[in-house]
Formats: structure tokens, sequence, C-alpha cells
């Protein structure tokens, strides 16, 4: 069931894991002097770094730090006053085929009328092509991906009906169905159950291990942060990006939080 | 009874009216559910006003009013989206600018012409359904062909893009093109129910019923299906309350389907006021959600 997620192709082979974060590896994402305005408010700052392959990535920071913004930045979601982003070379907003995105749960209306089964199909929309239904094929995918989340028995269930983290499982499906290279998360484990928890980081775990871009903004910097193997650092400027170990020094914290309270206590040792 | 409903239909205007009515009420219940999953009635409102001055430019120099409403409409749409996002005005503020603006200039032109024509302002406003011509009822099916066809074509992309804006755009889905896709159909569906409901009162064939339909069902192609029954319903209903009472159509239809909203909201199996199981876990459920509003507040 697992292998069905990742069919090797030409171009998604697991890549070797990248060592080094050097600028000119080809097969990760480059961003390059990424910068963000809203109305004369900066949101993200000459922000540049390189996000490997085949590990999981989170993006933390302060509140209002352009966490989000970052993604939203990254896959031409929202208007980029300056910077460039760059997938194997190619500007990443044109490769969009690439990649699987799981906005906040609260940007939903979740009184929509949708059942489960609907909402793990959108992944497949794209791969059906303009005017078709869904093929067998298309179908097949959504069903393995939304067992792989243990959410099989909800299929017919509206979505309104689900607890939370019943919805970020869904919505966590409804990614895996969409045979991504690149999987953006934006706060998935922003108030869901222990089980939810340890279901996504396992996904998570075995995307990374298939040599696929796991990308995920995390506000909460509790124990669920050694699951990372890289972190990018912001506070509207990038602080740091890297390792987790190096990222989570106390210089960089005191200055991405800057006298806030900083629940973390050096685990990262 | 059952007589007394056929016996007026050897009439061919009444004929006429059937086929507008069953029209009408498909149409907008599909794209009006579109409105409402988007908490969009308001734009319903706002291109429903804003088409009359394209209608009384349209008739005063002798082009189709159709094609005329329709360009004011789309253009309204424009207009609220140019304020929106180059000025510091919110969406609702700009929709409410431009409809009364659109809407004010209509009234104006209308009674201008109203002068030195056969032209009646209230059957505009008000909806006549009894009075519509043959190319009306044409122009009506050509419309109505077109909105079903591209609502069955892009249903999918149409469902991604309403539920999740953001991660249809991540999908790589042109999102801007579906919006103006969106906008572009409802505007046809206002212009080809003018003639049975006129601008004031489309709005509630929009929503109305989608909404009783969103009280019984769960799924959004259920919703536009049992709202399109209910629409055909209510407009056929409206009609005859019209020809027997001899009341304006739009609102003896948009009275029926206010009607079944109502009973809907009452009776609804799932979702009822009166008829939501009340069992212990519920009710359990109802108080939790009151203390953790209460613990927002402080």
């Amino acid at each position: 069931m697992k292998t069905l997620f990742f069919p090797t192709s030409a171009d998604s082979q697991p890549a070797p894991v990248l060592k080094k974060n050097s600028m000119d590896s080809s097969a990760a994402i480059i961003v390059s002097n990424l910068e963000v305005q809203y109305r004369n408010v900066l949101a993200l700052q000459d922000v540049s770094l390189v996000v490997r392959l085949g590990g999981i990535t989170g993006i933390i920071g302060p509140n209002g730090a352009g966490k989000s913004t970052l993604i939203k930045a990254m896959l031409g979601l929202t208007p980029v006053t300056n910077g460039i982003v760059l997938y194997n070379d190619e500007p990443l907003i044109n490769q969009l085929d690439k990649v699987a995105y799981v906005p906040q749960r609260s940007q939903i209306d979740w009184s929509y009328p949708a059942t489960v089964w609907d909402v793990v199909l959108m992944g497949r929309v794209r791969k059906a092509g303009w005017f078709r239904r869904f093929s067998s094929v298309s179908r097949q995918m959504a069903a393995a991906a939304l067992e792989r989340v243990g959410m099989s028995d909800y299929r017919d269930r509206s979505i309104g009906q689900l607890s939370g983290g019943q919805q970020q499982r869904v919505f966590i499906a409804r990614a895996l169905a969409e045979e991504a290279e690149i999987f953006c998360f934006d706060e998935p484990l922003a108030g869901i159950d222990k089980k939810t928890e340890a279901v996504i980081f396992d996904i998570f775990h075995e995307l990374a291990n298939a040599g696929k871009i796991v990308l995920v903004v995390n506000h909460d910097l509790g124990e669920a942060i050694t699951h990372f193997n890289d972190l990018i650092l912001l506070n509207t400027q990038l602080i740091a990006s890297g390792s987790r170990t190096a990222v989570l020094s106390q210089e960089n914290m005191n200055r991405a939080y800057r006298g806030q309270v900083v629940f973390f206590e050096g685990e990262a040792a | 009874m059952l007589e007394a409903l056929i016996e007026p239909l050897q009439y061919s205007f009444m004929q006429r009216s059937l086929v507008i009515a069953v029209l009408v009420g498909i149409i907008c219940a599909v794209v009006g559910s579109y409105l409402m999953v988007q908490r969009l009635a308001l734009l319903g409102d706002a291109i429903s006003h804003s088409v009359l001055p394209g209608l009384a430019i349209a008739f005063m120099i002798g082009a189709d009013i159709f094609v005329g409403a329709f360009i004011a409409g789309v253009l309204s749409t424009v207009v609220i989206t140019l304020i929106r996002t180059r000025s510091p005005i919110k969406e609702d503020a700009a929709m409410g600018i431009v409809f009364s603006a659109f809407f004010a200039l209509g009234i104006t032109l209308i009674t201008i012409i109203q002068k030195d024509n056969k032209i009646d302002l209230n059957h505009f406003l008000f909806g006549n359904i009894l009075g519509v011509t043959f190319d009306e009822v044409r122009n009506t099916a050509i419309i109505s062909a077109i909105v079903v066809t591209v609502v069955v074509l892009l249903y999918k992309e149409l469902l991604f893009y309403t539920f999740d804006p953001l991660g249809a755009q991540a999908a790589g889905l042109p999102v801007n093109l579906l919006n103006f896709g969106l906008m572009v159909l409802i505007a046809l569906t206002i212009v080809a129910s003018l003639t049975a409901v006129g601008v004031i009162l489309v709005l509630a064939l929009l929503i109305t019923p989608g909404a009783t339909a969103y009280l019984l069902v769960k799924r959004l192609n259920q919703m536009m299906i049992l709202g399109a029954v209910i629409g055909i319903v209510a407009s056929i209903s409206g009609m005859y309350i019209s020809y027997f009472f001899n009341l304006p159509s739009g609102p003896a239809i948009v009275l029926v389907a206010s009607a079944f909203f109502t009973l809907a909201l009452l009776f609804s199996p799932s979702q009822g006021i009166l008829t939501y199981p009340q069992s212990n876990s519920d009710s359990y459920h109802l108080w939790r959600e009151l203390k953790s509003l209460i613990r927002i507040k402080n």
C-alpha cells in the first residue's frame, strides 16, 4: 500500500540526501531574496535559503514572523515584491503540479457541503484533467490515501462532523493523493489529538525517506520539534536555517524571540 | 383542482411562462449554491441590481436588452474588485456603493425612457412571468444550456476552488479564471431570471432554494439538484398565483420558496430547530461550546 504513493518516475527518484547547504544544488528549493510587503507593512524581508530533499523542514518563529507568508510566497499564493524561488533550476510557481499544499484548518469553512470523500478526491483534480471525471486510478489513489491516514470508515461523513484531528488527517490524505514532490503544511499540528500527531509524523518521515520535500509551519516549540531534521527560524528576516541543532542555539532563539517567553529548553543537543 | 391548473396551460403565454419557470428554477438553484457556499450572497444582490442601467442603455440604442444587462452585471463585479484591491475599502462596502450607484442610474434611465415608450419599470423590478415573449424564452433557454453545461464540465474544479481557494491555487488551477467564470455564470443566470422574478427579488431565487436543500443534504451536487427541484416548484407555484390572483410573479415565487425554507428550518431531520436529535451527548456538546465561548470572551 505504501509504495502506491511514490511511483518512481524519471524526475522523482529518491535523490541522495544533501548534507551540504550549497546554493548550487539543483535538486532542492532555492529561495533568493524573497520579500513580501502588504500595504507598507513588511511581512518578509530579504529571505534567502535552501530547502533540501529527503528531510522534514520546520518553519518556526514568533507570532507574525511571516511563517505562513513564507510558504504562500514560495508557492505564489501571495504577491511577492521581490525575489525568486527555484526548484530544479526552474521557477517553482511554474511547477505547481508537483506541489501539495495544506492550508491552516482555520482558513477553511468546515460547514461546506462536502463529504470526506469529496475532499480527498480534490487531490486528484489536477491529475484528472479538465472536463473529465475521476478515473479509477484516481479513485484508488484517493481510497489508499484515506486508508493511510486511518479515515476509510469516515468516507461518506460530512466534513463538518469530524473532530479537528480527523479534519487534519483528511487534508493530509488529500495531499498524499496529489502524488506531489513538495509537501507544504501550514500549522498541521495546531489543535489536534496525540493519535493524529503520531499518524502525521509517521507520514512525514515516510515522505522524507522517499526523497520528498516536507515543509511544515510549526508554531509550537514543544517536544514535537525533535521530529524535524532542519529548521527555518524567521522573524520577518531569516534568523537562521539549516540543521535543527545548529538553528536552535540560544543566540538564534534570543534574536528571533527578542525577550518573549520561549518554552523551548534546549532539547536540541 | 388539477383541471384548474391544466386549463390555463392551453394559452400559449402560459406555456411560455411554464418553460421560463422551470429553467429559472434550475439555473438559479445551481449557480446560487456556489454563491451560498462562498458566503457571497450579497454579491448576487449587487449584480442583480447592477444590470438595470445596462438594460436601459441597450433599450435606448436598440440593442438586445439581455446583452446590455449582462455587460452591466459583469462590469459591476469588475468595479467592485477594482475598489476592493486598489483601495482600503472592504468588499461589503464596495458592493454597497457600486450596486446602489448602478441601480440609481438604472432607475433614472428607465424613468426617462418610460415617458416615450411602452416600457414598464415595475416589470424589471418585480418580474412579470406571464408576459414573457418567445424571444425571451429562447434567450433564457440558451443561457440555461450554457450555465448547466459549464457547471457540469467544471464541477470538480469549481468544487475545489470554492471549498479551498488557496489549495486549488497551490495545485496549479487557474483560480482567477475560475473566479471570473463564476461571476459570468452568476451574471448570465440573473439576466435569464429577470423576466420571471425581477432584479430586486432574484437574490431570493438564487439563495433560498439552495439554502433549503443545504439543511437537508450534505453534498454540493445534492444541494444543487434538490435546490433545483425546490426552485422549479416555487417558480411554477408563483406563476399560478400570479395568474389566478393577478399579482406580480416575483414576490409570489419568493414567498413560496421562503415557505419551503421555513419548513426545512423547522423540520429538517438532521438540522431542524424542532427535530434536531437532542441526545445527552449533544446537549453536553452544546454546553461545552457555550463554555468555550465564555472562556474566549474572558
